[in-house]
């Protein structure tokens, strides 16, 4: 099965936790600033989201990648090797959602590896917002939810209502 | 580690910039944070310097835990003499700004002197500069806020700034970062504006590292379990904020009101936290929209609201028609129980301007509430207000007010002597529901008597943070007491003190006490710092800081007599509720207490105590 990470904005309460989760397991300090997930707050719209890599299946990061240093694991997960990257940063422009960038005091790019398969962001987070689950079940809690709407308030009426 | 070892020294008058190594004698005795920018400023500050002159210091500093992952680790305080009190004051503050500073490489900042001009200062990791804030002087916080992000091209940038009342001296003028969060108490920011500094700007992009990693997962993790697990920080304050106390507090019999006339309001639960998540008649729509956390806060009590576009104090206002700072408990007393106005939308607005223009609401209401009474009685008339009716119940006066406070302008700038000085000034100064200069927050002592010596105590004036004992007296946390009665009652509040000072040394939030006792948080403390923190050794920072405060202000000049409340409090019972027939009994005791701190019956530490404590 592959899983991936859900994230659900409307549950997210801008702690940052997951931030200092995703930077003490990549750099073994706490340092929002190197976190592969980052949260962004709307002040003014009353919304918090976090945003990370979605590991796109035909990922635009591992095409413009001139050395190859960008891979693909046995999860789906597209991995940097930092003795492949050059640091020539065309990853970071290729990629549409800004998720892949670049780290000065490597001169290497970071990007969500996933953690190798148990991603500490998600089990840092206190509400989850952000969890790990499969991946072609990612909108099953929302559709359950919806479901849910489409007969509140009316009485059963399947073939086991009681007549 | 915890600490990064390193302090910023900022001289305004001559524009230049130091670093140094922190004193590390000194952190292993008070921490960091409020016990240890305290020890600071008591070794290099005199006790009798003017508050707002440019002998008196500002420190902006963090704590251990800052920066971590420890629950709640993110806040810092200011320290410095307080305008408003003449007291060592120490604000704290949570949001982000605490935490970036940090990752610039800080452990404090101590700003001296008074610029020449308006400045504003900016600390982008090691890179520390002074520039010309004319541009943002006399602007809000907000847009100061926006601007600087705007000039320096980088929306990650954490601001903490004044607004125009902290530049005119409003005596408690706050400092805002974050646009809602404050240091809110004993007029920080109006010390901030007599050194014509604007704003601090931060962005740091390095790591914060601490004693022993894995132990630190291992006690952080555990300690974020209790506080989830735990009725109050898990359910009660995510979901409605401290404002879950309002209709409680009133119950109880100990919701001063209308200045302290009356320890019940009737309209309480209109401005309550269910009156908050309840759709409005007027546009369906609830007053809350959303809780926040502040920085590495796994509670998240802070409150996002949004006003009625339609309602009075913003219909003609659309730069006011989206979301922000909701009100938490003690603005919503302050603004509403204290003046007795229940309109949940002008108190909304009016703390949305408390933040915009950086003013404590505590402070701000309950003298607004003083200045009602002077009117109702005749004490003051129109001539005096400019025209605004200041009666009990009146949002349209309120709104009035904080307007002009904000901006100090015509009667704002009287409202802003805080309530002493104003009733002081029309002769009626047992009107001011204040200890030393202070305005008393959202419990009255009636009917929860430990909070009458808390109050009486305080090293800052009046003020519920410095020995919540709501938690055990209404609460029953860590255990029962029964708020009507004054036995055993100092010993709680020596025991709140000792282990709060310890708190706001640490990084972490006092919020996290309703769930952790020092068991907690000690093993915390010490994975992530040198020094073998010990809950006693905590316990014994806390009770030393405790008595550093007590002592600089024994030599600004206060005495036993300034251990007092107002005579309304000693003199007027209860009319109303539980607590209906009693006085504050702090004659009870006060004595006990000294002895218990190892003080003097005129409450001077002894020498055994002085040098118990390593002072």
């Amino acid at each position: 099965m592959q899983k991936a990470l859900t994230i659900d904005p409307g549950k997210c309460t801008g702690c940052k936790q997951c931030e200092m989760a995703c930077s003490y397991v990549n750099e073994g300090e706490f340092n929002v600033s190197k976190s592969r997930i980052r949260v962004f707050d709307f002040h003014e719209e009353a919304r918090f989201v976090p945003y990370t890599c979605t590991q796109c299946d035909e990922a635009w990061c591992q095409q413009a990648c001139p050395v190859n240093a960008i891979t693909t694991n046995e999860m789906g997960v597209k991995v940097v090797h930092d003795n492949l990257c050059v640091g020539c940063k065309v990853c970071t422009i290729a990629c549409p959602f800004g998720t892949v960038n670049y780290n000065a005091s490597t001169g290497k790019v970071i990007k969500c590896d996933l953690c190798g398969g148990d991603p500490a962001c998600a089990a840092a987070c206190p509400t989850d917002a952000i969890t790990f689950q499969d991946v072609e079940q990612g909108g099953f809690d929302k559709m359950r939810q919806w479901a849910a709407r489409t007969t509140a308030g009316t009485e059963p009426s399947g073939p086991n209502a009681p007549a | 580690m915890g600490w990064t070892g390193k302090i910023l020294r900022i001289n305004l008058s001559t524009g230049t910039i130091a670093t140094e190594a922190l004193n590390m004698d000194w952190a292993d005795k008070y921490l960091g944070q409020r016990g240890l920018a305290s020890k600071y400023l008591v070794e290099e500050v005199d006790p009798r310097a003017d508050p707002l002159g440019p002998d008196n210091k500002m420190i902006m500093a963090t704590g251990p835990l800052t920066g971590t992952c420890a629950s709640t680790g993110g806040r810092y305080s200011i320290i410095t003499k307080g305008p408003l009190t003449g007291a060592i004051a120490c604000s704290n503050s949570g949001g982000y700004f605490g935490a970036e500073l940090k990752f610039a490489g800080w452990d404090m900042v101590i700003f001296e002197g008074q610029s020449p001009k308006p400045v504003y200062v900016t600390i982008f990791d090691g890179d520390v500069q002074i520039r010309d804030a004319s541009g943002y002087w006399g602007k809000t916080v907000w847009d100061t806020d926006k601007g600087i992000k705007a000039a320096h091209q980088d929306p990650q940038i954490r601001v903490a700034a004044i607004g125009v009342a902290g530049e005119n001296e409003i005596l408690y003028a706050c400092v805002v970062n974050d646009l809602h969060r404050a240091a809110g108490r004993s007029g920080v920011g109006a010390v901030m504006g007599s050194k014509n500094l604007k704003a601090v700007a931060v962005r740091g992009t390095g790591g914060v590292k601490v004693r022993d990693f894995k132990t630190f997962m291992d006690a952080t993790n555990a300690g974020k379990k209790v506080l989830k697990e735990n009725a109050v920080t898990g359910e009660g304050l995510p979901a409605y904020g401290t404002q879950v106390l309002m209709n409680v507090i009133n119950e109880t019999g100990a919701l001063p009101t209308r200045n302290g006339q009356d320890v019940q309001f009737e309209s309480a639960n209109d401005i309550s936290a269910e009156a908050m998540a309840t759709p409005r008649r007027s546009d369906g729509k609830p007053n809350l929209l959303t809780n926040q956390a502040c920085f590495g806060c796994t509670i998240a009590c802070g409150r996002i609201s949004k006003i009625d576009e339609t309602h009075f104090t913003i219909q003609n206002k659309p730069e006011y028609w989206h979301a922000s700072g909701g009100l938490e408990y003690e603005a919503a007393w302050a603004l509403g129980s204290a003046t007795g106005i229940n309109d949940l939308e002008a108190l909304t607005y009016v703390n949305f301007i408390c933040n915009e223009q950086a003013i404590d609401p505590i402070s701000f209401g309950a003298t607004v509430g003083a200045a009602m009474e002077l009117y109702e009685t005749g004490v003051i008339d129109d001539a005096v207000t400019g025209g605004i009716k200041l009666n009990f119940g009146s949002a349209e006066a309120l709104v009035a007010c904080v307007e002009a406070t904000g901006k100090a302008e015509g009667f704002g700038k009287e409202l802003g002597l805080g309530s002493k000085r104003l009733t002081e000034k029309y002769g009626k100064p047992e009107l001011s529901m204040t200890v030393k200069g202070q305005e008393f927050p959202a419990y009255d002592p009636r009917g929860i008597q430990g909070m009458g010596l808390t109050y009486a105590t305080s090293n800052r004036g009046a003020c519920h943070l410095r020995s919540y004992t709501v938690s055990s007296e209404i609460l029953g946390i860590p255990e029962k007491t029964d708020p009507l009665t004054t036995d055993g009652k100092a010993g709680l509040v020596k025991a709140f003190q000792d282990a709060t000072a310890a708190v706001d040394s640490s990084g972490l939030c006092v919020f996290t006490t309703f769930a952790w006792t020092l068991e907690d948080i000690a093993p915390q403390v010490d994975a992530a710092c040198e020094g073998n923190w010990t809950v006693d050794k905590m316990l014994e920072a806390g009770e030393r800081i405790w008595n550093m405060e007590r002592m600089f202000n024994n030599n600004a000049g206060f005495t036993a007599e300034d251990d007092n409340l107002p005579k309304r409090l000693l003199k007027d019972a209860a009319k109303t509720g539980p607590a209906k027939g009693l006085v504050a009994g702090l004659d009870k005791m006060l004595p006990e207490y000294y002895e218990l701190r190892g003080w003097t019956p005129d409450g001077v530490p002894t020498s055994e105590t002085v040098a118990r404590l390593a002072l």
